[in-house]
């Protein structure tokens, strides 16, 4: 019955987008009444689309094995929380998660966008409309979440061993959310384009949903490199992997929109830059979701191939993303210009700023399709891997690094003043990091040496713009700023300190021996099974110290029997320089001795506390724009009072 | 902006191009060996186990088509693959083997323990004809025709469901 009722309104919602997709259209700029019947529709199919969410969510609470979806991605036996996130941890599901941030994200717009012309909103809801309308009609079409299965089996199959960890149950939405609030970024940069009304109004009007999604976008990339880290127990942070560049791509084109939308919002220029990134960057995350998802580029994270949703998809992905490049194509030579300004100014910074990131995501992408298409060309079977990205993205991401240390120092429109004391702190502190590395670590790679140079001098520079302010009257979003950057700063450090100094030892050990790593000495002291809810494991118990005090790790290598998977749990110890990070790997049955890997990584956290500071800045930005909105509607009100 | 603004659709138009071909061609994820259509290379190996003789390119150009599997007595998926390895043999696939750093005894007691479909087993206890067929690890097998020419190399062990595609690849070599 919930199946049933979770599958009419899908249907319903299909039908309200194709409503509102017409009604935007066909009232030709849709002003007064016809608006607010928009608006009221849009409204109507995001409650639609969460109520069909939700009835998945509850067949899968349920387990209810009637529905094939539920049958084939879940288990009676799971954990509680583990059946709510088997919701979308599936092709079908997860599909309908993306739809239905979709439709509220439209509702949303819908019904809080106050300030913006009209006509482009109103054109701008038909878009989001016709985005809706397309993968509703993918779900209802080729991916039918609700489908029953007759008889229904007495157990579940399971979920994915490794998907059962609490950080990931929680890892894709936030990046849907990510994606998917670019696509409202998107739908006003059509909007604006049909109506040729580029300008600071729709610039404020996109910041908020960049600023959004771009944080959770941050913090799902973020956390999803932890995951990958403790989890896969290859002591990597960053693999390159194609799922991993389709998170990378929309965050790429979202930082460069984010910064570009700021010249937009404040001096009216880079108008066709800003458009061109707002229809990039969701383009990247449909591309990414959809391209990488169906398993059309492989993956360790492929779902299966169906060609006949493969197709669909294309078919889809061509419309919006070709309509929309057209468009841009067509429209952009007759949107006016902003304001002009010097190379040396703020605007010529976020330029270069934009530049670099831009070809960094060309690079990306070219790493990433490459393999494709160069079997389409020459039937040749290649892997694009890590040496590529990180020869080519590497450089270029440490001049974007560099150049970080002076722009956010830069005025508006043409900077003359004298720029020497302005840099010297970020400067200093950069070439005696340089000299330092020289000295004491003369034998790292010269990207790690530039990278903890670079690193150190943007700590003091990323500050910089507070220094001489009065720090309680300065904005938030100016605070935003420097923290993401000062995050920026931090994962740098913790990348190249990563590179350079990480010290690992593979070897095979009985119980009672003890093995050195960097500064530690770990002893191996036993090994014995343990059990959990639907695993069972051998854990190995591991006392590490350096020097003073003993540490005790555990280490698991875990059995799963529905479906039948090993998994490694590593062993973290958080020192506050570093990482103790331990991985028990598979018994010598000849000898009887355990393979131990064990690395010590100085500074590795960095990597990741730096990714939550870039988080954090931009929610801090995020409220601080919140805040001062409020107050002038509130002041506007009161003058009009 | 004159031409350039028209750049991004010409970029996507070649990924939609790319992306269409991907899925029209049927995926085969089967990494095909350099070395398939290219002549055995040269080498002559010593008996592996007393009793049988040992493997030289010379052997398999015979005038009919040859299944040689490499593996270890100390390789544990060389174990599972040994049943299937009989059966073949069993239905007339004539094997030789060529055993990786080996030991005469430690090879012997695998054979009496998973048993011998092998016809010749060639000893290479220092992996270079392991690395001149261009094989990384074991086991592997490869389908030479009847004049010595490599028609197929199966990476990792041969498992029931490869079956078919094996005897498929042998009826091709002939």
């Amino acid at each position: 019955m919930i199946a049933e009722a979770g599958l009419a309104a899908l249907w319903l919602a299909a039908a309200l987008a194709a409503l509102q997709f017409a009604l935007a259209l066909g009232a030709g700029g849709a002003e007064g009444r016809a608006l607010a019947t928009i608006r009221g529709v849009a409204v109507a199919q995001g409650l639609l689309t969460l109520a069909a969410f939700a009835a998945l969510v509850i067949l899968f609470l349920r387990t209810d094995l009637s529905v094939l979806l539920v049958a084939e991605n879940s288990h009676a036996d799971k954990p509680w929380l583990y059946k709510f996130a088997g919701t979308w941890g599936n092709h079908e599901g997860s599909m309908l998660l993306w739809v239905t941030v979709l439709a509220i994200a439209g509702a949303v717009v819908a019904l809080f966008e106050r300030h913006l012309d009209e006509r482009t909103l109103g054109f701008s809801l038909a878009a989001q409309a016709a985005l809706a309308l397309g993968f509703f009609a993918f779900l209802l079409f080729a991916s039918n979440p609700f489908e029953r299965l007759n008889p229904a089996p007495a157990a579940g199959r399971g979920l994915n061993p490794l998907l059962q960890d609490p950080g990931l149950a929680f890892h894709p939405p936030t990046l849907y959310l990510g994606y998917v609030g670019l696509s409202v970024a998107f739908s006003l940069a059509v909007g604006a384009l049909v109506t040729r009304d580029v300008g600071p109004a729709l610039a404020r009007a996109m910041r908020p949903w960049v600023l959004g999604a771009w944080v959770l976008l941050t913090l799902g990339i973020t956390a999803g490199s932890y995951w990958a880290y403790y989890e896969l127990g290859w002591g990597g942070w960053w693999f390159w992997d194609p799922v991993e560049n389709a998170s990378l791509m929309p965050w790429l084109a979202a930082t460069a929109l984010l910064h570009s939308l700021n010249v937009l919002a404040a001096r009216g220029g880079l108008r066709a830059w800003t458009m061109m990134l707002a229809l990039v960057a969701f383009s990247m995350s449909m591309v990414g979701t959809f391209l990488v998802r169906s398993g059309i580029l492989t993956s360790v994270h492929a779902f299966a191939v169906d060609p006949t949703r493969g197709s669909f998809i294309l078919v889809l992905l061509t419309l919006y993303i070709g309509a929309a490049l057209a468009l841009f194509a067509v429209r952009i030579a007759t949107v006016k210009e902003g304001a002009p300004f010097d190379p040396l100014s703020r605007e010529g910074a976020l330029v270069a700023n934009n530049l670099f990131l831009s070809v960094i995501l060309g690079i990306v992408l070219i790493g990433t399709l490459y393999p494709l298409i160069a079997e389409a060309a020459t039937g040749e079977k290649l892997s694009v891997g890590p040496p590529y990205f990180n020869a080519t993205a590497g450089p270029l991401a440490l001049i974007l690094a560099a150049l970080m240390m002076i722009g956010p120092q830069l005025r508006w429109r043409r900077d003359r003043g004298p720029m020497l004391q302005r840099l010297a702190p970020g400067i200093v502190v950069a070439v005696a990091t340089l000299v330092a590395t020289l000295l004491l670590a003369p034998s790292i790679s010269l990207l790690s040496r530039l990278g903890l140079a670079l690193g150190a001098g943007l700590v003091p520079a990323s500050l910089a713009p507070l220094a001489g302010r009065a720090l309680r009257r300065t904005p938030l979003a100016t605070w935003g700023m420097c923290i993401a950057h000062l995050g920026v700063a931090a994962a740098l450090i913790g990348m190249a300190s990563d590179s350079a100094f990480t010290r690992e030892k593979l070897t095979t050990a009985v119980p009672g021996d003890r093995i050195e790593v960097g500064p530690w000495l770990v002893e191996l002291r036993s090994i014995r099974p343990v059990a959990g809810p639907n695993w069972t494991a051998l854990e190995a118990e591991l006392r590490a110290s350096k020097g003073a005090g003993v540490s005790v790790l555990k280490t698991q290598s875990r059995y799963f029997t529905e479906p039948v998977t090993t998994t490694n749990e590593a062993a973290i110890e958080t020192d506050w320089n570093g990482q103790l990070y331990a991985v028990l790997g598979a018994e010598d049955v000849a000898t009887g001795r355990w393979q131990v890997r064990l690395w010590w990584k100085p500074f590795v956290t960095l990597i990741w506390l730096g990714g939550a500071l870039i988080g954090l800045g931009g929610l801090l930005a995020l409220i601080g724009r919140w805040w001062r909105a409020f107050r002038t509607r509130r002041r506007f009100v009161e003058a009009e009072w | 902006m004159s031409r350039a603004r028209f750049l991004p659709l010409i970029v996507f138009a070649l990924l939609v191009v790319a992306v269409a071909w991907r899925l029209a061609t049927p995926k085969d994820d089967r990494v095909a060996s350099k070395l398939e259509g290219q002549k055995l290379p040269a080498f002559a190996l010593p008996p592996a186990v007393p009793g049988k003789p040992g493997l030289s390119s010379a052997d398999l150009a015979t005038g009919s088509p040859r299944l040689v599997n490499i593996f270890a007595s100390w390789c544990v998926p060389c174990i599972a693959e040994a049943p299937v390895l009989l059966e073949l043999a069993r239905r007339g696939v004539p094997i030789d083997a060529i055993a990786i750093r080996d030991k005469p005894e430690d090879v012997a007691a695998f054979l009496a323990r998973h048993g011998d479909p092998f016809q010749r087993i060639g000893s290479d206890d220092r992996s270079q004809v392991q690395i001149a067929l261009g094989s990384s690890g074991v086991p592997e097998s490869f389908v030479i025709d009847r004049k010595g020419v490599i028609r197929a190399q199966h990476i990792g062990p041969i498992m029931p469901q490869d079956v078919p595609a094996i005897l498929q690849a042998m009826e091709e070599a002939k």
